[in-house]
């Protein structure tokens, strides 16, 4: 049961400039109604940055802090840095970022600020795509997805970078998938990372119709879907060695996911099988470390 | 307190008394020597600051801007290649009006590699809307340093602090160490008007159209039309503390002189004794020494600008096909000031060759022979 309470009860949080179905705003209002005003937003390039609302407006909360695509971890460890130096320690560090700037252009001092452990809580809105820009693949674009740049005949022929186990090998205390179509869970987590201490990192779904060539009204849907389908698990790290999966899913054929998307409306059939294999191959990974005793790094060493 | 230190140590000296809180930096020749001192100090709890070891030079200046967007005072110092990384952070900087602090240890940019001392790293960095003083001793350092941090916050303008490396980084000289008590009165912990602050929240550095854009821009010119008011005032200041001032242009033996050689860092040094050798043997030479390209003294060049002096300006930096960016500045003033004086132009002591007095002696003869006629590189191998 969700019970909004916090500072957007009131129902504040409205004029901003995000397409209708886009996750974004949805997934920001939930963290920001469990995090409270005692929260410093640093927020880089994107379309967070643009729907947030352009000079002299903006309808965020608490304090906004926009930065260079590149720089927002490094800002945001600016910030710690200050806000510990003049006695307000107790404020949270919130990033919210997209994927380029997290998986991509930003990755560098993301990296940094996780070996530093630095006390911020970094949260990814993941639309799977420049889409700021107009729908410009990112590392985080799965594969066989149309965009500007995998255009048809040439669709993304890579994986998904796995965000997720890679900050996990630099043991950080805390890191979480999340989908808005689970808003309970999504807040659970949000709470819970609130109170970590260290580098807390949540990948967070975030549909995007134009980019995902959807029906606005389908965005929640499909955030469910790709949790039912497996192709977003949702799970918890602990310390970089203890995961658990927060959901069992339903296992539905990805395509009840993909058939719903414009973007994956070129695949072949041999293409949509590989997307298949490769997502029950990795459920069944994370199934079998799933509260495994044996510590996440050496698993993944093996393999 | 007289002591005799490096120039990077008269840097981290100068950080300590003025209280930085947030230090980040990445390890870069000839600067590293400032970061370690800093880390050390910082670590023992001399310094009571937060000191940020971050992974780039780009993340140095980024946490600065995050930690400047909280009010409190901050510090870096790099060079060349770490200056030329920052480049898209320090016009975020200054358009965020943060007055960070930094000095850069003048290093030639690669390729080829080298870690020898130019300008060219800092003067690349001219219109990034940073202030940038040049320095000649160690002393000068300590008190630029000291001075600038009451100058950024004052103007809401971000000071870059730069001198030669190795030539001046690297060389010990004795210098008069203020006692902190002093500073503390000079240089009182930053108050700042706007910053990220749950009880007042604002959005800092958010989209903007044309129809916002360029008031703000001329917001951050007008700052720098005024800085010279506030630089001059603050040293005003300084003086009275500690009877030392520095000039925007300061002048040697100009008064009867028919040839002036017009430079900065530390090949004011060379000049300085070149002069001081000629005029023993008759010879009426004299130099300007710069100490600031932005804001650009301007008026105060202008002041010393007389008819019938003959001008030669020394770079030692380089924007290729044009020239020394100095000599630019210089001739861009006499130009719009339809001043009739032609300068002439010299580069010399790229990549960290020596400028000898034999050199400088060479230039004030041909600023006496010939017309000015273009660049003349200095000390080229032929
Ligand atoms: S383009 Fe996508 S992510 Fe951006 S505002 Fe629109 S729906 Fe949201």
């Amino acid at each position: 049961m969700i019970e909004e309470k916090g500072i957007f009860s009131g129902g504040e949080f409205c004029g901003h400039a995000s397409c209708p179905g886009c996750g974004e705003k949805i997934i920001l209002r939930h963290i920001l109604d469990v995090l409270g005003r005692k929260t410093i937003i640093v927020c880089p390039a994107g379309c967070a940055a643009v729907t947030d609302g352009i000079f002299p407006h903006s309808i965020s909360p608490v304090p906004f802090m926009h930065t260079p695509f590149d720089a927002v971890a490094s800002c945001a460890a600016g910030v710690r840095a200050g806000l510990e130096m003049s006695g307000r320690s107790e404020v949270t560090v919130m990033v919210w970022a997209g994927d380029g700037a997290t998986f991509d252009i930003g990755m560098g001092a993301l990296s940094a600020i996780a070996e530093r452990n630095e006390n911020i809580l970094y949260i990814c809105y993941d639309n799977e795509a420049y889409m700021n820009t107009g729908i410009q693949r990112s590392s985080a674009t799965p594969f066989g997805s149309w965009t500007t740049t995998t255009p048809r005949g040439r669709l993304k022929s890579e994986p998904k970078k796995d965000i997720n186990f890679i900050l996990a090998s630099h043991k950080i205390p805390y890191i979480a998938t999340a989908s808005p179509a689970f808003i309970d869970d999504l807040r659970e987590k949000v709470n819970k990372a609130k109170e970590i201490t260290g580098l807390r990192f949540l990948h967070v779904l975030s549909p995007c119709p134009p980019g995902w060539k959807s029906d606005p009204k389908d965005s929640i849907t499909l955030a469910r879907l790709a949790v039912e389908c497996n192709v977003f698990p949702l799970f918890e790290i602990e310390n970089g060695e203890r995961i658990r999966l927060s959901y069992r899913s339903q296992s539905l054929p990805v395509t009840e996911y993909l058939d719903m998307q414009g973007r994956f409306r070129y695949l072949s059939e041999e293409e949509t099988e590989t997307i298949q294999s490769r997502t029950d191959e990795y459920y069944k990974t994370l199934n079998s470390l799933h509260e495994s005793e044996q510590p996440l790094r050496m698993t993944m060493r093996k393999e | 307190m007289k002591k005799v230190v490096s120039g990077n140590e008269a840097t981290s000296l100068a950080v300590k008394l003025s209280r930085a809180q947030v230090i980040s930096a990445y390890p870069i020749t000839p600067q590293t020597t400032i970061s370690e001192k800093l880390s050390e100090i910082c670590g023992s709890g001399e310094l009571d600051a937060r000191f940020v070891k971050v992974e780039s030079e780009h993340s140095a200046m980024a946490t600065l801007i995050g930690a400047s967007s909280t009010g409190v005072r901050t510090f870096t110092a790099t060079s060349a290649q770490g200056l030329a990384l920052m480049h898209e952070l320090l016009f975020w900087a200054s358009g965020a009006r943060l007055p960070i602090v930094m000095v850069d240890v003048n290093r030639a940019m690669a390729a080829p590699w080298t870690i020898w001392c130019d300008q060219t790293d800092s003067v690349a960095q001219r219109d990034t809307g940073w202030m940038q003083f040049y320095c000649w001793s160690n002393q000068e350092i300590l008190d630029s340093v000291i001075c600038s941090f009451k100058i950024a916050e004052k103007s809401s303008i971000p000071c870059m602090i730069c001198y030669d490396g190795f030539f001046i980084s690297h060389t010990n000289e004795p210098i008069d160490i203020p006692e902190q008590k002093q500073i503390d009165k000079f240089l009182p912990p930053r108050k700042a008007e706007y910053f990220l602050d749950i009880d007042n929240p604002q959005t800092f550095s958010g989209g903007t159209l044309p129809n916002y854009f360029m008031e703000i821009r001329y917001k951050l010119h007008d700052a720098f039309e005024k800085a010279q008011g506030v630089i001059n005032d603050v040293y005003d200041g300084y003086n009275k503390l500690t009877g030392r001032s520095y000039e925007p242009i300061e002048p040697y033996y100009i008064d009867d002189a028919d040839r002036v050689l017009i430079t900065s860092g530390s090949a004011a040094s060379t000049v300085f004794h070149t002069v001081n050798k000629m005029r023993k043997s008759g010879e009426k030479v004299g130099m300007l020494r710069i100490r600031q390209l932005r804001p650009f003294p301007e008026k105060e060049l202008l002041y010393y600008i007389k008819p019938n002096i003959k001008y030669g300006a020394l770079d030692r930096n380089l924007s290729p096909g044009t020239g020394g960016v100095f000599s630019q500045e210089i001739r861009s003033v006499l130009n719009r000031n339809g001043n009739g004086n032609r300068i002439h132009e010299f580069i010399a002591g790229l990549g960290g060759r020596d400028i000898t007095t034999n050199n400088i002696e060479e230039i004030f003869k041909r600023i006496g022979n010939v017309e000015p006629d273009g660049i003349n590189w200095v000390g080229l191998l032929k």
